[in-house]
């Protein structure tokens, strides 16, 4: 690998430039209305500059942080998996004559500024869904291959992080064109940038900046390690085969009693890929068109066969949920579908927490080594 | 499902209501024509003066049953009709009327009317789906353009209309809004509402109020306990459930749980 180069705080306006200048329509994290989400960047000044969020268990507020940094929040409210996978779109129309014609793919080229390790991460198991089997998505592929990947290490974590616990973060090993540390000590405020390939590199070689001082590298790892060791919930690797024998659990009503089957955990998750197809049709039925949305397994139309739906009760929906993430996600794809971001903890509206579910699953096993939080 | 040549009937019809969602057939401006191309529109008092007796393939039913008289009309109109479809919150829940459902009808009356004996009125506001088979329910208040349009589309096809049961949450991810109740800590019903409006009012930073009504398998009782964490008081949680849907059985025992 290259050396890192250490900039000014202003030379992501420099990076932004640059990113501009390459044909990038450059998405970073935004507050807008009260909330961050990922949206087009101008200017580093775009970013929301100090603020952090409070986030607890079914509450994301954003506050103003102890510090002018750039990237102490952490996570955009929905991921890189609107950018890669959108929400609804069109696939085919077709007329009279019955042909389908496919809709163009648009994947413009993307720079994402500021892509935390676990979003990386929940990109590369989107990828591995999406395009590990013998069938490719190809829509998803274009708008992936057209993402150029400017990660953030996190240095400070929110309180329903637990990336650390699933290997995913808070320091991103690979899976970016680059990787930005931003240090704040005595006064002296820079971002350590880093190439993780030669388009990054390319990027890199542009920007105004000094070489990484081995002191600043140093800081930058201690900053991911003080950042793991400040999450307070986590998920033990014994979690697969707990939710495997915890098919006829009691603990599945108790968590429906809470739970609105509302979907927001799903639909917040960078990983949860599930979609439906629809037809529609012009009201001469002369033209169809076959869309694809998100969909998600907390809905009854989701498990819809021949007949009826299959999960009627909220607490088998729950139960399919957790345990395709956590469990048979290992035997679907070679991994857990869970990257530790938190975002189903958050925006849950009744704070269901999956590290505490998890962990009164195992406490009932007399397994107190699973904890989450408190349960 | 008519004869080659022939136009399929349609009849659009109002009982206890505003008028706001047989309005909506109206504001298929765009679509509007290509509707009148579709369908013969042969009873549609908003629209025209000019009628057509039945038998009707497609009625759409505007209102709660709410008179006497409502009560025969309707089941006229479902031996007239090949299928009835309902559209709205009066229709399909009894409508914001349905608040009187719960309370002392004659004092009511009499506290409205100078001369209450003149009206002749049910006690209760109870959807149309309670007096006759129903097709097909459009939910909303009022309804939405674009599930009138499908439901229009998949019904002269013979195909079944493709309305989503999801929550308004899903709207609001769909769209990209950030969560009110979780964001800002404003009271939504959201979670047990079912979407289709097109995510109205989290989109300019409102809580849902329900004109959808619950959403399959709503947990209302959770939803008012997390209302209540967010510093809701009983009487605003009775009342966020008595809105356009109060009628709605999963609204209407959770109001009933908040009285008092």
């Amino acid at each position: 690998m290259d050396p890192a180069v250490v900039i000014p705080p202003q030379g992501l306006d420099d990076l932004i430039g640059i990113l501009d200048a390459q044909g990038y329509e450059v998405l970073g994290v935004r507050e807008t209305d009260g909330a961050l989400e990922l949206g087009p960047v101008t200017a580093a000044a775009d970013l929301p500059r100090g603020r952090i969020e409070a986030a607890e268990a079914g509450s994301v507020r954003l506050v103003d942080g102890p510090r002018a940094a750039f990237f102490d929040h952490t996570l955009p409210m929905q991921g890189l998996k609107r950018v890669v996978y959108p929400a609804q779109e069109r696939l085919y129309t077709t007329g009279p004559d019955l042909v389908a014609a496919e809709e163009p793919v648009e994947a413009p080229p993307r720079a994402i500024l500021g892509v935390r390790p676990c979003d990386l991460a929940a990109l590369d198991t989107l990828t591995a869904v999406f395009e590990g089997g013998p069938f490719v998505d190809t829509r998803f592929r274009q708008r992936r291959e057209a993402l150029l990947l400017i990660a953030v290490n996190c240095m400070r974590p929110a309180a329903t992080c637990f990336c650390a616990s699933m290997d995913s973060g808070p320091r991103a090993e690979r899976g970016f064109d680059l990787a930005i540390d931003e240090l704040i000590q005595a006064g002296r405020h820079v971002l350590v940038v880093t190439a993780g390939s030669a388009r990054g590199q390319e990027i890199l070689e542009q920007l105004p900046g000094e070489p990484a001082e081995e002191a600043d590298l140093r800081a930058a790892r201690e900053g991911s390690r003080a950042c793991a060791e400040a999450q307070q919930r986590r998920l033990d690797e014994g979690v697969e085969g707990l939710l495997k024998r915890s098919y006829d659990h009691p603990h599945w009503a108790a968590v429906a009693e809470r739970c609105l089957s509302c979907a927001n955990c799903t639909l917040v998750c960078p990983t949860c890929f599930c979609g439906t197809v629809e037809d529609r049709s012009s009201l001469d039925g002369a033209e169809a068109e076959r869309w694809r949305r998100w969909d998600s397994c907390f809905t009854l139309d989701f498990s819809y066969l021949h007949g009826g739906a299959v999960r009627g009760e909220t607490a088998s929906r729950y139960r399919q949920w957790i345990t395709h993430k956590l469990a048979h996600w290992h035997d679907q794809f070679g991994r857990s579908g869970c990257v530790g971001c938190g975002r189903c903890i958050g925006w849950c509206p009744v704070g269901i927490d999956i590290t505490a579910e998890a962990a009164a699953l195992a406490a009932s096993e007399g397994r107190s080594e699973l904890s989450g939080e408190e349960i | 499902m008519k004869p080659s040549g022939e136009k399929p009937r349609l009849a659009v019809w109002k009982f206890s209501s505003c008028d706001g969602c047989q309005l909506t057939l109206l504001d298929c401006e765009d679509e509007l024509l290509d509707i009148a191309e579709a369908v013969e529109i042969a009873y549609f008092l908003e629209a025209t003066r000019s009628t057509r007796a039945g038998p009707y393939d497609v009625s759409l039913v505007e209102g709660s049953i709410s008179t006497p008289h409502e009560v025969e009309r309707i089941r006229e109109i479902r031996r007239d009709s090949a299928l009835l479809v309902t559209i709205g919150a009066c229709a399909t829940a009894g409508g914001i009327q349905a608040l009187r459902n719960t309370l002392d009808h004659d004092a009511l009356r009499a506290s409205v009317y100078p001369s209450p004996q003149f009206i002749d009125a049910l006690a209760t506001s109870t959807p149309v789906a309670d007096h006759v088979a129903v097709d097909f329910e459009l939910r909303g208040c009022p309804i939405d353009k674009r599930q009138l349009l499908e439901t229009l589309a998949a019904l002269l096809k013979g195909r079944k209309p493709t309305i989503p049961d999801y929550s308004q949450c899903a709207e609001c991810k769909l769209a990209g809004t950030a969560c009110v109740m979780v964001a800002k800590g404003v009271p939504c019903l959201g979670p047990v509402t079912q979407g289709g409006c097109g995510n109205l009012c989290p989109k300019v930073g409102r809580g849902c109020y329900g004109c959808f009504g619950p959403k399959e398998g709503a947990n209302t009782a959770a939803l008012a306990a997390e209302l209540a964490k967010l510093g809701a008081d009983r009487r605003s949680i009775r009342d966020l459930f008595g809105g356009f849907t109060a009628g709605a059985p999963a609204f209407a025992e959770e109001r009933r749980r908040h009285e008092r």
